[in-house]
């Protein structure tokens, strides 16, 4: 038997969960958090410092806390959102598995927690940028720009930039030029990224009023946006090799993955008008997410050999 | 004081309970290792000697 009020018998909040552990995970945004733990780590690496193992693991684990408070507290405020959209409508607020109070308190606690985490455990350089990184997700992108301009993802991807530069100042106490060139391969990454998904998925959006670029530019507009930023993000992509901290071997692999992004953006660009299948679109989100992957593990392994003298 | 009453949860309910006290005292334990060992990496050995 459970006690409970009387009073939050009626209506909704005096429900019982049935949600599981499963469905809390699904709050933070596991895929998200997963890419923000790879950033991060790269981050943490590439840091001119000896970091301590293990304080090196509690501060990415708490980076990657933080980025799924950021997830939990967007699934509280986009609930409405995306109970319209057929890619989000499973999600645990819009499905009625959790409620959105529920989220909320979930996001603002391991918001909390990760903060101060990474505070006591690194440096509160790091512990701010994080802070930082989560407000600007939850409450610039998130309950502003993301229903009110076409350029909420491009100014909203600052966030999602942001884990390689917390990593590096976990590790450092600062930000570098160094860590800003990591920052800016994943902003300018962001907007082909995310308008090639808005592309084959126009219908989801404009349902559920999200001012995307295709809905409010039109789709010839967007391609030419995609093509722009395919061609700035290849071009930071060997900027860490002319800047001198990733070699040359990093730099011929970032310039093919870069011509390889320009490319499928180029098959975007010329993709006829009445292509309802929109392929080469999703071709390029595919693409996209092999590109950030394989750009920071270029940056990575080569690090990686270096420091252990095979290089 | 509000009013109170007893409900008898479904089945899924006290599962899903269950599922979630396991998960709440898996990751307090976690967090309660990561801040012991994340210490003694801070403070070092140090973090054992008290004035008497």
């Amino acid at each position: 038997m459970t006690l409970i009020e009387r009073t939050d018998v009626n209506g909704d909040t005096g429900r019982l969960s049935e949600a599981t552990a499963a469905d809390y995970v699904a709050l933070l945004k596991p895929r998200v958090m997963s890419l923000v733990i790879f950033t991060a780590f790269v981050g943490i690496v590439l840091a001119p410092a000896n970091a301590n193992p293990m304080l090196a693991f509690i501060s990415l684990l708490a980076i990657a806390v933080g980025a799924g408070a950021s997830g939990s507290l967007n699934m509280w405020y986009d609930a409405d959102i995306d109970i319209k959209m057929s890619r989000t409508a499973g999600r645990p607020v819009p499905a009625g598995r959790i409620t959105p109070g529920e989220a909320l308190g979930f996001g603002l606690v391991l918001a909390g927690f990760s903060v101060a985490t990474l505070g006591l455990m690194a440096n509160w350089v790091a512990a701010s940028l994080l802070a930082f990184t989560i407000f600007f997700y939850a409450v610039i992108y998130t309950m502003w720009l993301k229903r009110l301009t076409p350029q909420n993802i491009v100014i909203g991807g600052a966030a999602g930039s942001l884990p390689p530069v917390v990593g590096w100042a976990a590790v450092t106490g600062s930000v570098s030029l160094e860590s800003l060139v990591l920052f800016l391969i994943i902003f300018l990454w962001t907007p082909p990224h995310f308008w090639a998904l808005a592309l084959f998925k126009t219908n989801d959006y404009a349902q559920a009023g999200v001012p995307m670029m295709p809905n409010v530019r039109g789709e010839a507009h967007t391609r030419k946006q995609i093509f722009a930023y395919s061609v700035l993000l290849a071009a930071s992509g060997i900027l860490p090799t002319v800047l001198g901290f990733a070699g040359l071997a990093y730099g011929v692999v970032a310039a093919g993955l870069g011509v390889g992004f320009v490319w499928y953006a180029w098959r975007v660009l010329t993709m006829r008008d009445d292509d309802r299948a929109k392929a080469p679109a999703k071709a390029l989100f595919g693409y996209s997410l092999v590109y950030l992957f394989a750009i920071f593990a270029a940056l990575l392994v080569e690090e990686m050999l270096a420091r252990f003298g095979a290089w | 004081m509000p009013e109170q009453e007893r409900i008898k949860p479904t089945e899924k309910q006290l599962k899903a309970r269950r599922n979630r006290s396991i998960a709440i005292a898996l990751a307090l334990a976690a967090f309660v290792i990561i801040v012991y060992l994340g210490s003694l990496m801070k403070l070092g050995p140090a973090v054992f000697d008290r004035a008497m």
